[in-house]
């Protein structure tokens, strides 16, 4: 045992010194590939400093001034988010968003290991149905989302004519204008745009795991399910990761899924940070509280960004 | 005579075999392609039905008693001449390319530019760059719409085409810097190393050799970053407000909903158009889209 621990350390300082070899090597080339580099990157540089990192300084700005339409604004402070933390409406948004990413996340994750596998395991059509399964993420999720509320419009509801038709309910069902319901077709509506993501990202997580795994699994008497638990499973999980936490920040900011079928209503029950930013800030004219709400997507970006750059440093490493 | 127990051995293994055959035919039928059946029928029956809805005459969308599922009461185009007469649809399916195209061509331009160093050269600052871009692409619109409203304005070009023509590059050129930047690893060093030598200087030798050796990466940031802003919502609706200025996203969503009276069939059939141009890139370049969207994410 402690030979073995010995020989990865040895290994892990090797692999360590490695770059930093390669990277000694030729330090002539260096000096006369800076000028040359810098004026690659230059107009992509301008362009990402100009209209993003700029506009995230002034966001910060007007969350932290009394800006409406047409006036600057002065300073105010953290008044914006004292404002804003004795809002019913704020904190409300504050919970559906969790709501939402957490049940869209589950389901995504889920249901789209679940696909992966089976994409994996088809042989025949394959072109066929993965491209159909892919379909959804392709269409423009504001003109595919018109559909969903034409398929849960109160009086003509071809979901609601189904369930009535098979007697599993004697009324219609008010899925837009009742609170909870329209939260659960937002999340739905959502998981049919972002399950191809997980399923076709997944499935090329699932085609890099080594065959020989599974055959020597198989005679040593290892049953699919186990398979799945000790091999698949561990070795698709960098994929997952790097999945979820991508999925994670286009779900909590998403905007044109509940800005299309509910405008954050019903009693405002479906507002995520993004459409409720819209409302203060576009619609209302109060620029410093709506950027003020847009900024709570920050720190998760931050996290989201931090643990990515682990999880692809520790990749590179067993690359 | 001492055939007949040896043939119904034979039988008996035929048989066995037949059944074994039978069942490795079945098997995947029962666990594989009727599993995936409900997955396929959940992606495509709202298209499904987007299309169909589009087709139908108002007497039949709008009677309770029909079922929903097809069309049994004649097809109609009613709804698509409603909307070519009646609204500037054609406009917005004009403007959603002219900025689309303009915008990708910006953001592969740049993005192949800032790609290459990242890819082929050491140089101080070469990771805080990787890092910028790399948090760049994670930023979504919706935290930067407001002061890019203020931004805009203070460029003059609110109400124009220009305002998204500009503005789209801000998620679109991190996105492809970051795909082209694994496509460029791909390709050999030595390569470019042997037309350096030849003397060849940094420009030359990627627009001569690593682009012509990368031209699938290209394919694959332009189909995006085309995807990508035909798609786009936020910013078309915020920036651009006079109705024939509006993009395709936008302008069926908001042009077609007039207070409490929906145009079902119209907004479906534009819907629809709208959807058109993308599925049929998509059914050409579908290899591509598979390799981008995981790439995306992997690499």
């Amino acid at each position: 045992m402690t030979l073995k621990t010995a020989d990865l350390d040895l290994a892990a300082s090797v692999a360590d010194e490695a770059p930093l070899a390669v990277r000694r090597r030729r330090p002539r080339f260096v000096a006369r590939d800076t000028r040359a580099a810098w004026w690659f990157i230059a107009p992509a540089f301008l362009l990402l400093a100009f209209l993003v990192a700029y506009p995230f300084v002034l966001s910060v700005w007007f969350s932290l001034s009394d800006a409406r339409v047409g006036t600057s604004g002065s300073f105010v402070g953290l008044d914006n988010f004292e404002r804003l933390f004795s809002s019913s409406i704020f904190l409300q948004t504050l919970q559906n968003s969790f709501v939402f990413t957490a049940a869209a996340l589950t389901a995504k994750i889920v249901f789209g290991m679940a696909l992966a596998l089976l994409l994996f395991r088809i042989t025949r059509f394959k072109r066929l149905i993965r491209g159909a399964i892919l379909l959804p993420f392709i269409v423009p999720t504001a003109l595919s989302t018109l559909v969903w509320w034409w398929m849960f419009e109160p009086m003509y509801s071809v979901v609601n004519w189904t369930l009535k038709t098979l007697h599993v309910v004697e009324r219609d069902i008010p899925w837009l204008p009742d609170p909870y319901l329209a939260m659960v077709v937002v999340v739905l509506v959502n998981v049919w745009r972002g399950l191809p993501f997980f399923a076709i990202t997944l499935l090329a997580g699932l085609v890099a795991i080594p065959r020989e795994l599974y055959e020597a699994a198989e005679a040593d008497g290892a049953g699919p399910v186990r398979r799945f638990w000790h091999i698949t499973l561990p070795l698709v999980t960098p994929v997952l990761g790097v999945v979820i936490l991508f999925s994670a920040i286009f779900t909590l900011s998403d905007f044109n899924i509940v800005y299309v079928l509910t405008k954050g209503g019903p009693l405002n029950m479906t507002h995520l940070f993004a459409t409720y930013s819209f409302t203060l800030g576009l619609q209302g004219g109060e620029i410093g509280l709506g950027a003020a709400v847009s900024l709570f997507l920050f720190p998760i970006l931050l996290a989201v960004v931090f643990l990515q750059l682990r999880l692809m440093r520790r990749a590179a490493i067993y690359e | 005579m001492s055939d007949a127990p040896l043939n119904s051995a034979i039988a008996l293994s035929r048989t066995r075999t037949d059944r074994a055959r039978r069942w490795r035919t079945i098997r995947p039928l029962l666990t594989v392609y009727l599993p995936v059946l409900p997955f396929v029928a959940f992606a495509l029956f709202p298209l499904y039905f987007m299309l169909v809805t589009s087709l139908k005459s108002n007497a039949e969308l709008y009677d309770v008693g029909s079922v929903p599922f097809w069309i049994s009461r004649g097809m109609t185009l009613s709804h698509y001449g409603l909307l070519s007469a009646d609204t500037p649809f054609w406009d917005w399916f004009a403007n959603s390319l002219i900025v689309s195209l303009s915008a990708t061509v910006i953001s592969v331009v740049l993005g192949v530019l800032a790609a290459y160093p990242l890819a082929r050269m050491r140089f101080p600052g070469s990771d805080s760059f990787g890092v910028a871009v790399f948090i760049t692409y994670l930023v979504p619109p919706t935290l930067l719409f407001l002061p890019l409203t203020s931004v805009v304005n203070w460029l003059g070009l609110s109400d124009s085409l220009w305002a998204l023509v500009v503005t789209y590059p801000t998620f679109l050129v991190p996105f492809c810097t970051w795909l082209l930047m694994g496509y460029f690893r791909t390709v050999p060093k030595e390569i470019e190393e042997c037309a350096m030598l030849d003397g060849c200087n940094r420009f030359q030798s990627m627009f001569r050799i690593l682009l012509p050796a990368a031209v699938p990466g290209l394919i694959c940031a332009a189909l995006f970053a085309f995807t990508l802003s035909w798609n786009e919502f936020l910013y078309a609706l915020v920036f651009v407000s006079p109705a024939e200025l509006k993009t395709m996203t936008v302008g069926v969503f908001s042009e077609l909903i007039r207070g409490d009276i929906y145009y079902w069939g119209a907004l479906m059939a534009g819907a629809v158009i709208g959807s058109i141009p993308i599925v049929i890139a998509y059914v050409f370049f579908l290899d591509y889209y598979v390799s981008g969207l995981t790439s995306g994410a992997i690499k």
